[in-house]
C-alpha cells in the first residue's frame, strides 16, 4: 500500500466537511473519487496534500505513519516531494513558459542542474504532446493545453502518486478528451493516481477502484467493475441511476 | 518678450539643468530605490501576516502617509538637531523621500500581491517549493507586473516632489532657479523654464514606463510567439 488515510476529519467553522474518512491506495492504482458537489471529495484531496489542514486523522505513506493533527512543516515538505497535484483550474505559473513551469520545481525545490531539468522537462512535455509549445506562456495556451502542461509539471518531479482535483471540470467536452487521453496513458504505464472527477467514463474505464463519497463520509469503496455493475449501497444505486439519466 | 528675456532664459538653461542632473535625478533614483526595498518588505510582512512586524508596518505607513512631506522634511532637517542629530541636506532629503515614498509604494505592492491568484502559491507548494521560494519566483514577479504602472506613477510624482527639498537647502533644480530669479527678477520665464525641464524628465520616465510595461508584460500577451 502506498497511501492510507484513516479517520480524517476536517471542519470549516461549524461546517463539518470530512467526518472520518478512510482511504487506501495501492501502488499502480487509479482511484476515482466520485460524489455529488459538497460531499468533501476535493477537501479530502487537499487535506492529503496539506493545502488544507485536517483536524484529526492518520496518514501512512510508503509505510511511514503521520498524525495529521500535529504534522510538522518538515514532514509536509518531505511528503510533497513524493507527490504531485493537478488542479481544476490548472494553476500554471503565469509568469513562466510551459517548459519553465515544468522545470521550476526541479531547479528551485530539488536543486536539479538546469541542463538536466530542461531535459526532463522536454521529455515530460513530449509525453503530453506539447513539445512545440515549450516556449509559450499559459495565457497563450488553450485550457486543455494548460492542463496537459500541468500534468507534465506533475510528472517531471517523478512523484509516487499524482492527485487530480477535477482535472477536466473547467474544460469544454472537446478539450476534456485530450486531457483524459493523457491520463489514460499514464494509467496504462502504471502511474498511481487519485482522481476526484465527475467523468463517469473515466471512472468506469480507466480507474480500477472507485470511492463514492457523500456528506463527508465514504458511502462505498469498491473495484470499478463491481461499483458500476453491482453497487452494494442503495445510495450508490440512486447516484448511478441519476447519472445515467443525464 | 524682449531679447533680454531670451538671453536670461538661454544663459540660465545649463545652470538649472545641471543641478537637475547632479541633484534632482540622483536624489530621485537613490530615494526611490530605497523606497522600493522598504515597500516590498512592508508589503511582504503584511501579506504573510507576520505578527508584530505587520503592526509595525501599518504604523509606519499610517505616520508617513498621514503627515505632509514638507513637515517630514522640516522635522528631520530642522528638528532633529535639537536632540543632537545633525544630518546634511542631501542625506536628510534621501531619508525623508525614501520613507515617504516607501509608505505609499508599500500599499501599491500589497494590493498587487493580494491580486495574485491564491492558486499560484498552492501550485508552488505542490511542486515542492517553500513559501519564500514561491513568493520570490512566482508571486512577487507577478505582483510587480501588476504594480508597475502605479509605481511608475509614484516615481514621476516623486521627481516633481524633489523640488520641496529646496526648503531644506538642497541645491536642486528649483533652488537654482530661485537663485537666478532673485538676481534677475525674471520670475515668469524662469519658473516656466524649470517647469518645462521637469516636464522633460517626466516625459522621459513616461516613455521608459511604456518600454518597461511591454517588457514585463510578455507573459500576458495573447498572441503566439
Amino acid at each position: 500500500m502506498i497511501l492510507e488515510v484513516k479517520g480524517i476529519r476536517k471542519s470549516f467553522g461549524a461546517l463539518e466537511v470530512l467526518k472520518g474518512v478512510d482511504l487506501q491506495v495501492d501502488q499502480g492504482d487509479v482511484v476515482a473519487i466520485l460524489g455529488p458537489s459538497g460531499s468533501g471529495k476535493t477537501t479530502l484531496l487537499r487535506c492529503v496534500n496539506f493545502l488544507e489542514y485536517a483536524q484529526a486523522g492518520r496518514l501512512v505513506f510508503d509505510g511511514q505513519p503521520y498524525d495529521l493533527s500535529k504534522i510538522t512543516k518538515k514532514e509536509i515538505g518531505a511528503l510533497r516531494r513524493k507527490t504531485a497535484f493537478v488542479f481544476q483550474n490548472y494553476n500554471l505559473f503565469l509568469n513562466k513558459t510551459a517548459l519553465q513551469n515544468v522545470t521550476e520545481g526541479l531547479i528551485v525545490a530539488r536543486k536539479t542542474p538546469k541542463a538536466q531539468a530542461v531535459e526532463i522537462g522536454q521529455k515530460a512535455l513530449a509525453k503530453v504532446g506539447l513539445s512545440d509549445r515549450a516556449d509559450y506562456f499559459p495565457s497563450q495556451l488553450s485550457g486543455g493545453q494548460q492542463q496537459r502542461v500541468a500534468i507534465a509539471r506533475a510528472l517531471a518531479t517523478g512523484p509516487e502518486i499524482i492527485f487530480f482535483d477535477e482535472p477536466t471540470s473547467a474544460l469544454d467536452p472537446e478539450l476534456t478528451g485530450e486531457v483524459l487521453s493523457v491520463m489514460r496513458d499514464l494509467a496504462e504505464e502504471g502511474m498511481t493516481m487519485l482522481v476526484v472527477t465527475h467523468e463517469m467514463g473515466f471512472a468506469r474505464n480507466v480507474s480500477n477502484k472507485v470511492v463514492f463519497m457523500e456528506d463527508g463520509v465514504v458511502v462505498e469503496a469498491a473495484p470499478s467493475k463491481e461499483f458500476f455493475e453491482s453497487p452494494r449501497s442503495r445510495r450508490t444505486r440512486d447516484f448511478l441511476q441519476l447519472i445515467q439519466q443525464e | 518678450m524682449s531679447g533680454h528675456v531670451w538671453e536670461v532664459v538661454a544663459d540660465s538653461f545649463m545652470k538649472i539643468l545641471l543641478p537637475g542632473l547632479t541633484i534632482t535625478i540622483p536624489l530621485t533614483v537613490i530615494a526611490f530605490s530605497i523606497a522600493m526595498a522598504i515597500a516590498v518588505a512592508m508589503a511582504m510582512v503584511q501579506f504573510a501576516g507576520v505578527p508584530v512586524l505587520k503592526q509595525l508596518a501599518r504604523f509606519y505607513i499610517w505616520v508617513f502617509r498621514g503627515t505632509p512631506l514638507l513637515v517630514q522634511l522640516f522635522v528631520v532637517f530642522y528638528g532633529l538637531p535639537n536632540v543632537g542629530i545633525l544630518i546634511d541636506p542631501f542625506p536628510a532629503a534621501v531619508l525623508v523621500f525614501s520613507l515617504n515614498e516607501g509608505a505609499y509604494c508599500a500599499e501599491i505592492v500589497r494590493a498587487a500581491l493580494e491580486a495574485v491568484p491564491a492558486g499560484q502559491l498552492e501550485a508552488g507548494y505542490c511542486v515542492g517549493m517553500s513559501y519564500l521560494q514561491t513568493m520570490r519566483r512566482i508571486v512577487l514577479p507577478q505582483a510587480m507586473r501588476t504594480a508597475f504602472p502605479s509605481l511608475s506613477n509614484s516615481l514621476i510624482a516623486m521627481v516633481k516632489d524633489t523640488s520641496l527639498a529646496s526648503n531644506i537647502t538642497v541645491a536642486e533644480m528649483f533652488m537654482a532657479t530661485q537663485r537666478i530669479v532673485a538676481r534677475t527678477y525674471e520670475a515668469l520665464p524662469l519658473y516656466i523654464e524649470v517647469g518645462l525641464i521637469y516636464l522633460l524628465f517626466s516625459t522621459v520616465l513616461t516613455k521608459l514606463q511604456q518600454v518597461g510595461e511591454r517588457k514585463l508584460g510578455a507573459y500576458t500577451a495573447k498572441e503566439g510567439r
